[in-house]
């Protein structure tokens, strides 16, 4: 036990270099190639802004994870309250002196970056979650003090992320948490209680939504009510996805996209532009990019001894594929239209941040998979 | 940490066997998404690539290009010519208020207009042309490319639009088109299919009636279009068609003529082939000049043609109703030859005055006629002997004999809408419309084509023409047919019906006829005695050629334009004793009150092939209004016979 973390500890650069999850480079490689080239075809084909500065993030952020994942895991484990405190003071910050876009006050100014904390707590909060149950027996898991502390842990953010307001990533973020308290052992019941509780309340959650929210609940479940109006969205995505065909119109023939009928492009619906331009081969093809993404990260949680890297890399592969289901599904119709940008795809720095950081710790985790943290 | 041993493993446990319940779950969901992406592309691609194609293209409809109109020979009547626009499409400018005010003062627009073009602004669809001027001067074209750089949005473009050279000539021939109203296109699908903002459709005359024919098929411009209706680029272009053209039997001379020798009078003058029907000229005076309703007329031109007193918007060829007078005659003559109620050797005294029923009846000539026969009652249009006539015949009879030679009847079928089929009264008719029997008297003022008959112009040319050929039914026509029959096959046919008896007014039979051979022209004769017709047609003659008949002073003695014509001059208002004891001459009394003049004529006599009707409205005499006209119309149509044979000839050997 001592002589393993010793061994790893003594862990020489290019041992560390060796051990680098190679699949789980090259498809995040892939994934930001796939998401330049679309941003391109966003842009019209011509290196504009949007095209410019999500390659610059790309680049920047993706050699920061290679070089974050140098860390220790430790590091990690014994940064993980701070991180946590610290992302949701920056929630706070937001909360009182943010910057308002679209009628929502998400972003803090760091000068050099406008961030969005939101997204720094979806995994921050898996984080938190991960150091929180490492120590805990698991007779204690469902102990009261610890559903009400996780709880609070989890509330916490949901509810300053929600009066911002961004119902989208509140949502992720308390899909997220959940999952990783469910994982951590938590008794199935407490989340069927909390499935009904959820239920019964669900009349007034509704009356709590904003008029723009029930209008996109609603145009969910008929998008043909408004078609210029709240279902507009759902109905050109849908147009653009199944006009795509089998091979997709070709690279830059997006019609939807270029003729500005698809909302958001650059964002949420990245996917349905790469999708019409692709067509169902290149959507399968990115479908399978990611499955085999979130498989690399859960399966170097399985093979990490240390039971914070294992629950935060089932937890943050878990979450990955939340997002791309929940966005994926969304442009599809399939789900209410809430604002969840598609993971590295998206256009968005924070986002990228988030998942560059959430993928240095599970690099970091393959890397230092044998040892135990106590 | 020792203790903990078996708890952790079963923490490891635990979580393992929760992430491999939750990667099922994913499976699951990845391949739900994956099914998902199969319907919308693979199952339901065509609806959505339908769907998709409807988001990015648009079609703009380009006005059609209207069909011409020729006369017979191949001049073009109404045509095209091109002019200067100006368009702005309003979404494509960036500040329309700037533009407007801007063009508002290079072209310049008036307020009026101005406020015009804001209100259509509103009313259309941003991405929709806004026409801004529809026939800009030379002038105001160039320098608003002089300014173009500063009018970004503005777009000078050289359209079509109709024209009408000969200007007032035709007018009532061919009516005039306008912008389609809301009318128009509730009453027309093709109008409404083919409509784009400033069609111009026919609204009068042929123009209306040929509608469907000249109106031609859009161009059609495919655009790809963005989410805000913006054009991004032409996908393809579809020229249309140029509408039907449409070759008339006019003679642009003679009908340049009609309307020069009816210059500030009122009436019309019309001229047919009495074989072919075709009609040579056709004019109503006065006319208007039809461009001025191409833009949009303005208020004062409007006010001008609608206040007219006499009546310029009014065919009155075909919708002028007027009492024939003793143009009438011919008619009425034969109808008691062929009823055998007297013999060309009847006589009656003319003493100028006749007693009968308690009522004076006047002849026209105070003085009288003395002792007269039928053929001197013709020449010198005794009112006299045809009030003696006319009882003795009676007017159901004579209306018989009327109504076979067109009177009261409309010449075309429905090639005019405003077309007015006139009047000959009989007995029933009268019983039947007002109520009242029939007064004796009535049929002798009927006898001399006054009182309740009603004619236009062009039924007594159609008259005159049917007695100048012998007496055979004839079809007028205005538009030339390629597979027109010839002149020796119509007059074969004639000879033929000349021969067989039973085709002799037998109206059953006719009807049944027409209704298994709708397209043949029977030519049918129209008399019993055709004696009769040349007796008739003989007098015609002496009253225009020997020293005593009523339009003497207006005869041609060269045999190639010689005529026979009979005059008429139709009383518009009762004349008390007093005014006929002062006998004023025309021009001493109100012009309302002046009678009309008319004339109808045939020529050449020897050989004649073609008739002609002149009225002037309120013009006085017949013989002294009406004939000189025709006379100069007649010499103008025979100097034109050999060129129209040429196209005629010409016309058969292409068929």
């Amino acid at each position: 036990m001592f002589q393993q973390s010793s061994y790893s500890e003594q862990l020489t650069f290019f041992q560390k270099l060796k051990s680098f999850d190679f699949v789980l480079i090259f498809s995040v490689l892939l994934l930001g190639l796939i998401s330049n080239i679309s941003m391109f075809s966003t842009d019209g084909g011509e290196l504009l802004y949007h095209t410019k500065s999500h390659l610059i993030r790309f680049v920047v952020f993706f050699v920061m994870m290679l070089f974050l994942s140098f860390l220790n895991l430790r590091f990690w484990h014994s940064t993980a309250y701070l991180f946590y405190v610290i992302v949701l003071g920056f929630l706070v910050w937001a909360s009182l002196y943010g910057i308002t876009a679209s009628g929502s006050q998400r972003w803090v100014n760091l000068y050099f970056i406008n961030l969005q904390p939101s997204e720094l707590m979806k995994v921050a909060i898996i984080v938190c979650f991960a150091r929180y149950f490492h120590r805990e027996q698991i007779t204690n898991v469902s102990s009261f003090k610890n559903i009400i502390l996780s709880l609070a842990i989890l509330v916490m953010p949901i509810v300053l992320v929600v009066s911002q307001p961004d119902l989208g990533t509140s949502i992720l973020i308390a899909a997220s948490g959940l999952i990783v308290l469910w994982l951590a052992g938590l008794n199935i019941r407490y989340f069927v209680y909390s499935a009904l509780v959820l239920l019964v309340s669900f009349p007034f959650v509704i009356s709590f939504l904003k008029p723009y929210q029930k209008l996109r609940i609603l145009s969910f479940f008929n998008p043909d009510r408004d078609p210029l109006g709240a279902g507009y969205q759902i109905i050109q995505s849908k147009i653009a996805v199944g006009s795509g065909g089998f091979a997709g119109k070709g690279f830059l023939q997006g019609t939807q996209s270029y003729l500005e009928f698809l909302p958001e492009k650059h964002t949420d619906f990245i996917f349905t532009l790469f999708s019409e331009e692709h067509g169902f081969i290149g959507s399968v093809f990115l479908l399978i990019l990611y499955a085999i993404l979130i498989y690399r990260i859960i399966k170097i949680g399985s093979i990490s001894r240390s039971y914070f890297g294992r629950l935060f890399c089932f937890g943050f592969g878990s979450a990955i594929f939340i997002y791309v289901a929940v966005n994926m599904s969304m442009v599809l119709g399939l789900l209410p239209i809430v604002g969840s940008p598609l993971p590295i795809m998206s256009y968005g720095g924070s986002s990228m941040l988030a998942t560059m950081i959430g993928l240095s710790i599970v690099m970091s985790t393959k890397i230092y998979h044998k040892q135990i943290i106590n | 940490m020792f203790s903990g041993d078996d708890s952790n493993v079963r923490k490891f446990n635990t979580i393992n066997r929760r992430v491999f319940i939750l990667s099922l779950a994913k499976g699951i969901v990845f391949t739900g998404i994956l099914a998902r992406l199969f319907t919308l592309q693979i199952s339901e691609n065509k609806k959505y690539l339908t769907l998709s194609d409807k988001n990015r293209l648009r079609e703009w409809r380009l006005p059609p290009v209207r069909g011409e109109f020729k006369d017979y020979f191949d001049k073009t009547i109404a045509g095209n010519i091109e002019v200067y626009q100006l368009h702005v499409i309003p979404e494509q400018v960036e500040n329309f208020k700037y533009l407007m005010i801007r063009l508002k003062n290079i072209l310049p627009l008036s307020n009026n207009e101005f406020a015009k073009i804001i209100k259509k602004k509103n009313q259309q669809k941003p991405w929709e042309t806004l026409i801004i001027s529809e026939n800009l001067t030379w002038d105001q074209f160039s320098k608003v490319n002089f300014y173009l750089h500063e009018l970004s949005g503005a777009k000078p473009v050289l359209s079509v639009a109709r024209s009408y050279p000969f200007k007032e000539n035709y007018t009532h021939v061919l009516g005039y088109v306008a912008q389609a109203s809301e009318n128009d296109l509730l009453n027309n699908e093709n109008i409404k299919n083919k409509h784009v903002p400033g069609l111009r459709v026919g609204k009068t005359g042929l123009e209306k009636s040929f509608e469907n024919d000249l109106i031609g098929t859009n161009g059609v411009q495919r655009y790809e279009v963005n989410a805000f209706g913006k054009r991004i680029k032409q996908v393809n272009f579809q020229k249309g068609n140029k509408g039907k053209e449409i070759k008339l039997t006019l003679d642009t001379e003679v009908q340049k003529l009609c309307n020069d020798l009816l210059a500030n009078k009122a009436g019309s003058i019309s001229v047919m082939d009495i074989y072919s029907g075709e009609i040579i000229a056709m004019h109503s005076s006065p006319s208007f000049d039809p461009n001025l309703f191409l833009y949009g007329i303005s208020y004062k031109d409007w006010d001008d043609i609608r206040d007219n007193p006499d009546k310029p918007l009014i065919n009155k060829t075909i919708s002028g109703l007027y009492s024939p007078g003793s143009t009438i005659k011919p008619i009425v003559a034969l109808s008691a030859l062929e009823n055998n109620v007297i013999s060309p050797n009847f006589k009656v005294r003319c003493t100028g005055k006749m007693e009968m029923y308690g009522q004076t009846y006047h002849c026209w000539k105070k003085k009288g006629h003395g002792v007269v026969d039928l053929r001197g009652a013709i020449i010198q249009s005794c009112d006299t002997y045809f009030y003696e006539m006319s009882r003795r015949l009676g007017v159901d009879r004579l209306k018989v004999t009327a109504s076979r030679f067109g009177l009261g009847n409309k010449v075309f079928d429905n090639l005019y809408k405003e077309e007015k089929g006139g009047l000959f009264p009989s007995t029933s008719w009268k019983k039947a419309n007002l109520g009242q029997g029939w007064v004796l008297g009535e049929t002798l003022i009927t006898g001399i084509g006054q009182g309740y008959v009603q004619t236009t112009p062009l039924q007594l040319c159609l008259m005159t023409a049917q007695l100048a050929n012998g007496g055979f039914k004839i079809y007028p026509t205005l538009v030339s047919n390629k597979n027109q029959e010839s002149l020796e096959k119509i007059k074969y046919k004639m000879a033929q019906n000349l021969i067989t008896e039973e085709k002799y007014d037998s109206s059953i039979i006719r009807t049944a006829e027409e209704f298994f051979n709708p397209g043949e022209k029977d030519y049918k004769k129209l008399f019993r005695n055709q004696e009769n017709v040349k007796f008739v047609l003989e007098a015609m003659f002496a009253s225009t050629n020997q020293w005593n008949g009523t339009s003497y002073k207006s005869r041609i003695e060269d045999p190639k334009y010689q005529f026979a014509g009979k005059t008429g001059t139709a009383q518009v208002k009762k004349i008390t004793e007093e005014q006929r004891e002062l006998d004023l001459e025309t021009s001493q009394i109100p012009y309302d009150d002046r009678d009309h003049a008319w004339f109808v004529a045939f020529g050449p006599y020897k050989n004649p092939r073609y008739s002609i009707s002149v009225f002037v409205e309120h013009g006085g005499s017949g013989s002294k209004a009406a004939a000189p006209l025709a006379k100069q119309v007649i010499k103008k149509v025979i100097d034109r016979h050999e060129e129209r044979e040429k196209i005629r000839r010409r016309n058969l050997v292409n068929i």
